[in-house]
């Protein structure tokens, strides 16, 4: 009980900045005038997010795929492939930071490689699911069309794997959103930039208006992926 | 540059491990912001997993609260929260990550319960089983492998996220990686980089163990039995399939 209290003790350090969120006057949650007046602010770090976020999906897929595909092939290298990437994404994201950071200084690279490392396990797990997942007389009937291994993973396997890869990416690239925010420390975070220096100069309309932005685009980027998926399997479309 | 020798250094310097910014004192609040997060969670997730897959209604709702949140960035909510009139502290960071929390629970809980065998609930039917009997001596005993996988995957997601804590000011041991990167010390941030991945992959590994206890043999992954066929995908189209383990929100 005696560490309870002193825990407590440490909230009660912060009870300043209570009393200035009751007495502040004009802290609106939204304000017009603050987007008017940071207009190209905003533009410029959500550009820095989409950014970051699209070099993390793409970059993560290039990887993904040979990995997935080899643990498909050879499925001694399941466990392991597997395994590597569950650990990666059970160390938080702060942490796997710090780890990069000595390495690669604060610039976007570390984010980047961070949110790569993260976004392996969704893809790599998708992307295993989806071929392990084409059924036995599918492949038969290839292999009895006389198509070869190269061929039948093109043609027959990674369109049948396609609608589970890609709620992969879509998972991936959701989460990506949110993750980039935490880059914050390294002082690339896109929007999450202004949602920590809204959380400093207790400037609500700064913290909701980033917190907003990241969850729209976000929900915007699962839209378009979730068009695209529809726009590459028209079959999937006619059956249901 | 030997940035691990550096932070062993100052993993072995003994005023790092007193008083209130001492390891031991941040771990402690670490496993006790994410403690209380992870039971609150369980009280709002798991009676509302329970009825709604006893009534076999719901689905829909597991599926888009999971999906929601994984688009809500943990710093966001924490920092909103800070500002409201919940506060800075630890009391905002435990009702943050218990929300980010609760959709694991909640699917894995609901998946659990509808995944049970109709002829088994026919069967307790038969026999003159009350509703509520059916759900504490059928269908909650047997569901209860994949609430551990959901208890597992949120407590761990949890003991990750309260890292976030230390950027809104909480506590724990996010502290020290967050001090070390505004002092510019990297053995300082490296080694609280190592604590906090030491302390998620022991909260992973032990509760693991945990669910093995209480997953029969027969089920386990890994025995030949489930190894059949493949790997679980995440969000697939199927959204009961993919319950278990499933990464629902990252920190």
């Amino acid at each position: 009980m005696a560490s309870l209290s002193s825990a407590d003790a440490g909230e009660h350090a912060h009870s300043w900045t209570n009393v200035l969120a009751v007495d502040a006057p004009a802290n609106p949650w939204l304000s017009g005038d603050y987007v008017r007046d940071n207009r190209e602010q905003l533009q410029e770090l959500l550009l820095e997010h989409i950014v970051l976020t699209v070099e993390t999906i793409v970059i993560a897929v290039l990887i993904a795929f040979p990995l997935a595909i080899l643990a498909h092939r050879f499925s001694r290298l399941a466990t392991p492939v597997l395994s590597t990437t569950g650990v990666l994404y059970t160390v938080p994201s702060l942490a796997l930071f710090a780890f990069i950071a000595p390495f690669t200084g604060l610039r976007a690279r570390t984010v980047l490689i961070g949110l790569v490392m993260y976004a392996l396990l969704i893809l790599v797990r998708n992307i295993l699911a989806g071929l392990d997942g084409v059924p036995d007389d599918v492949l038969e009937a290839a292999q009895g069309m006389g198509y070869g291994r190269a061929r039948m993973l093109w043609r027959v396997e990674l369109p049948v794997a396609l609608p589970t890869i890609m709620a992969g990416v879509r998972v991936a690239t959701v989460s990506t959103v949110a993750l980039v925010t935490v880059g914050v420390v390294v002082g690339y975070g896109g929007l999450g930039l202004l949602i920590i220096r809204g959380f400093q100069t207790f400037y609500r309309a700064e913290i909701v208006t980033a917190s907003l932005l990241t969850v729209a685009l976000g929900l915007t980027l699962d839209l378009l992926l979730a068009g695209v998926t529809r726009l590459l399997t028209p079959w999937a479309r006619s059956r249901s | 540059m030997n940035v691990l020798g550096e932070a062993v250094v100052w993993l072995n310097d003994p005023l790092n491990w007193q008083g209130r910014n001492g390891v031991p004192f941040l771990a402690y609040e670490h496993l006790y912001i994410s403690g209380a997060a992870a039971l609150l969670a369980a009280l709002v997730a798991l009676p509302t997993a329970l009825t709604l897959g006893h009534i076999g209604r719901g689905g829909g709702l597991t599926v888009s609260v999971t999906n929601v949140t994984r688009a809500i960035p943990t710093l966001a909510l924490l920092t909103v929260f800070a500002a409201t009139a919940i506060g800075f502290g630890n009391r905002a960071t435990i009702i943050a990550l218990s929300l980010f929390a609760v959709p694991p629970l909640l699917t894995n809980a609901y998946v659990g319960i509808r995944g049970v065998d109709r002829d088994v609930v026919e069967a307790a039917r038969g026999m003159g089983m009350s509703g509520t009997s059916i759900l504490f001596r059928v269908e909650l005993p047997l569901a209860v492998p994949l609430i551990a996988a959901g208890l597992r995957t949120a407590a761990v997601q949890v003991v990750a996220t309260a890292t976030l804590a230390a950027l809104v000011g909480g506590g724990g041991l996010g502290k020290i990686i967050n001090s070390g990167f505004g002092q510019q010390d990297p053995g300082q941030y490296v080694a609280g980089g190592i604590l906090v991945a030491v302390l998620a992959l022991l909260t992973e590994g032990l509760l693991a163990l945990l669910q093995r206890q209480v997953t029969p043999a027969h089920e386990r992954v890994g025995s030949r039995r489930v190894q059949r066929r493949g790997h679980d995908a995440v969000g697939a189209s199927a959204p009961g399939r993919a319950a278990e383990d499933e990464p629902v929100s990252v920190s």
